[in-house]
């Protein structure tokens, strides 16, 4: 009885919708499910919150944008979509890159500048990828992730023949991206070529440190398709909110209806990135209150204790283990080392190596032919 | 045979559109309007709208949707209409294409082509007229060619087509209708020219003459006019500028002693001072008897007056007169 139990419940907000009948207010789920949504969103703030200390440490450099109190977005996903879609995000995206079968510790390292980290230590925080899982990225110029996602849906629709159903390719950015222009004119060639995308406005409010309503004029970032693309938006602190609306939407696009808009209103406790407190601009108490009443992972543990799926006891004993298996990982990933030298030179072109790369110096310049 | 340059980039797609359903045009009026400059005529009724795609007037959305497109496994040709519309584009060609495989270690490359006219066109001003080999050229990840002839084009657009990373191939508005011959060889379907490998146009001994893309024939029209008088001049097509075929140019310094740059383009940072760099630093520094001189475009917006437009940008009679100083100057 225990693991084929389900409940419905009905969702905190309601979806609103625009263009379109919209998603389902309920959402009937497994107890497997939900522990799994809370295993992942646990782990994925548990791993940001270890990136803080570890960059306060300086164990980590540069830019480093954490994303805790946005989980329920990157669960939600894994939970309406497959493995056989797309995604495509920007530089918040760590949390999205262990939804899409990555391991904290190859993150960690990632970050440390390791060779066993997600991209070898070539590519850092932002630049974290995964083919086989078909996640493209990882970018960090805000927006220009929008047009590449689009065209990975292209390519899909090429492929088949323009046969559905087929996958989506879902292609995320923030409510700053949200005013950049390319944004539109990718949706624009999504609907005109009715390519199976949806794009995902993840809104946590603040683009860097200025508010929605200091940056849109339309701050209503799911009818930001005007009168052709629908939209739909969701309760992005509530995982089984976006689950049932990435479910409802990779049925519409996935179904040759067409591009969607979906905004996922969520918030983030960090700073836009380590060197931003993220108090200039917005109070302590409102970020305070967010955590107290609008926590993610706070609210999924209540509908998995209403449920009667786990007692406050269980939870807090599988959150115990999470926080170990972070930790594990993160020594596993101190166990890597930076890359050797060598890989400064390697994947500039696919598969082959320049015959010469001007070094630092002329005579330190790496000159194949010499060297044969 | 004979072959238009823009008919030659015509066939070279054609052939490859052929040869592998994953290649797909994408740009500006290249399917219904058949080209703004008509390098895609017919390509539209052969292979219909799936294959050759209309966009809208939106550079950075559709170089950023063709290089997602590339990441997933096809293989985009993007016209740009021309390469001074594809600014509007270059975070998406730098940023999204040519790092890509980088940033990702290996996991993801991004097979494209962004083709189309570059360089100074006729009578169109300063917005509409400018070179960017030197712009494109200096960005790691990409590779960028430049054809010449007619066979340059069919042979380095088959490449860049079936090259496993991004390609720029800066074309020649003013060349498009040149009609050049094309050999048996560079007509087979399977004719490609190795990237990084410069052409002799015109073997000499007494100066080299390093260029590319239209200012090729400058160089070897003033190349003729100088053996009238005696002076035996070499002439170097680069064909690509990334990679960059060092070696051709050394040698030829090696053999000559003298060397010319030319190009249509900017002076500050072009490919003439590249070319001066490599000369520098190589042993060739050591065998020449004077040094290099840049023949460039004036360092000016492009006007539109057709005197000053003309004034802005070298000449034969500037080549001719830079290689007759050149061998007459002493170290």
């Amino acid at each position: 009885f225990a693991s084929e139990a389900n409940a419905t419940f009905d969702l905190t907000t309601p979806h609103e919708t625009h263009l379109c009948d919209g998603p389902s207010n309920t959402s009937t789920a497994t107890k497997e499910e939900l522990l799994s949504y809370h295993e992942l969103m646990y782990i994925i703030r548990r791993m940001e919150i270890t990136c803080d200390n570890e960059y306060k440490a300086r164990n980590i450099r540069g830019f480093c944008h954490l994303s805790d109190g946005q989980e329920a977005v990157a669960a939600g996903l894994r939970g309406g979509i497959t493995f056989d879609d797309d995604i495509t995000t920007a530089y918040r995206c760590h949390g999205i890159s262990v939804a899409r079968g990555d391991t904290p510790s190859r993150v960690f390292a990632e970050l440390f500048g390791f060779s066993n980290g997600s991209s070898r230590g070539k590519g850092g925080s932002m630049h974290l990828y995964s083919k086989k899982n078909r996640f493209w990225g990882g970018f960090g110029i805000v927006g220009g992730q929008v047009p590449v996602g689009c065209g990975v849906g292209f390519a899909n629709k090429y492929r088949t023949k323009g046969q559905w159903p087929s996958t989506v390719s879902v292609v995320m950015y923030g409510d700053g991206a949200a005013n950049q222009g390319q944004v539109w004119e990718a949706a624009n060639m999504s609907k005109l070529w009715n390519l199976p995308n949806i794009l995902v406005c993840e809104n946590n409010k603040y683009g860097m440190g200025t508010s929605i309503n200091r940056h849109s004029c339309n701050p209503d970032y799911y009818k930001q398709g005007g009168v052709a693309i629908p939209g739909v938006r969701c309760d992005g602190m509530d995982v089984l909110a976006v689950k049932e609306c990435f479910k409802w939407a990779k049925e519409f696009a996935g179904n040759g209806n067409g591009p969607l808009f979906v905004e996922t209103v969520t918030y983030r406790y960090h700073g836009h990135s380590m060197s931003d407190p993220g108090l200039t601009y917005r109070t302590r108490e409102e970020v305070q209150d967010i955590r107290q009443n609008r926590d993610p992972i706070e609210l999924l543990k209540s509908k998995i204790m209403d449920a009667g799926f786990a007692t406050e006891q269980e939870l807090k004993e599988k959150e115990k283990e999470l926080r170990n298996y972070v930790q594990d990982e993160l020594k596993a990933a101190k166990e890597g080392q930076q890359p050797p030298l060598d890989e400064l030179y390697t994947n500039i072109y696919y598969n082959e190596e320049p015959e010469f790369t001007r070094g630092t110096e002329m005579h330190r310049s790496r000159d194949l032919r010499a060297q044969q | 045979t004979e072959m238009a340059v823009r008919d030659a980039l015509n066939s070279a797609m054609d052939e490859e559109m052929e040869r592998d359903e994953n290649v797909f045009l994408i740009g500006e009026e290249i399917a219904q309007y058949q080209g703004a400059y008509k390098v895609t005529r017919g390509l539209w009724q052969k292979y219909g709208s799936e294959r050759v795609v209309d966009t809208p007037i939106t550079e950075m959305g559709f170089a950023g949707l063709a290089a997602g497109a590339a990441m997933n496994g096809l293989r985009p040709v993007v016209e740009f209409m021309t390469f001074n519309f594809s600014m509007q584009a270059i975070d998406q060609v730098v940023n999204s294409a040519a790092k890509q495989l980088y940033m990702s270690a290996g996991d993801i490359n991004v097979p494209m082509v962004f083709r189309g006219p570059n360089g100074p066109a006729a009578g169109v001003a300063a917005q509409h007229s400018q070179c960017f080999a030197a712009w494109y050229g200096m960005v790691p990840g990409l590779k960028v060619v430049a054809p010449y002839s007619a066979e340059d084009a069919r042979g380095l657009l088959k490449a860049a087509i079936r090259d496993d990373n991004p390609v720029v191939c800066l074309e020649h508005e003013l060349m498009y209708g040149v009609s050049m011959p094309v050999s048996t060889e560079a007509s087979d379907k399977d004719f490609v020219i190795p990237f990084g490998r410069a052409k002799i146009e015109r073997e000499g001994s007494d100066c080299t003459i390093v260029t590319f893309s239209k200012a090729v024939g400058m160089a070897l029209e003033a190349a003729e006019e100088l053996s009238q008088k005696g002076i035996s001049v070499e002439v170097i097509n680069l064909r690509s500028l990334r990679p960059l075929d060092r070696d051709a140019i050394i040698k030829s310094v090696q053999k000559t002693n003298h060397v010319v740059s030319l190009e249509e383009g900017w002076p500050h940072f072009g490919v003439g001072a590249e070319i001066a760099g490599i000369v520098m630093e190589s042993e060739a520094f050591d065998y020449l008897d004077a040094p290099l001189e840049r023949v460039t475009g004036v360092d000016v917006p492009m006007p539109y007056a057709e005197n000053l437009e003309q004034s802005a940008l070298p000449k034969a009679f500037n080549v001719v007169s830079a290689v007759e100083r050149t061998l007459a100057r002493q170290m």
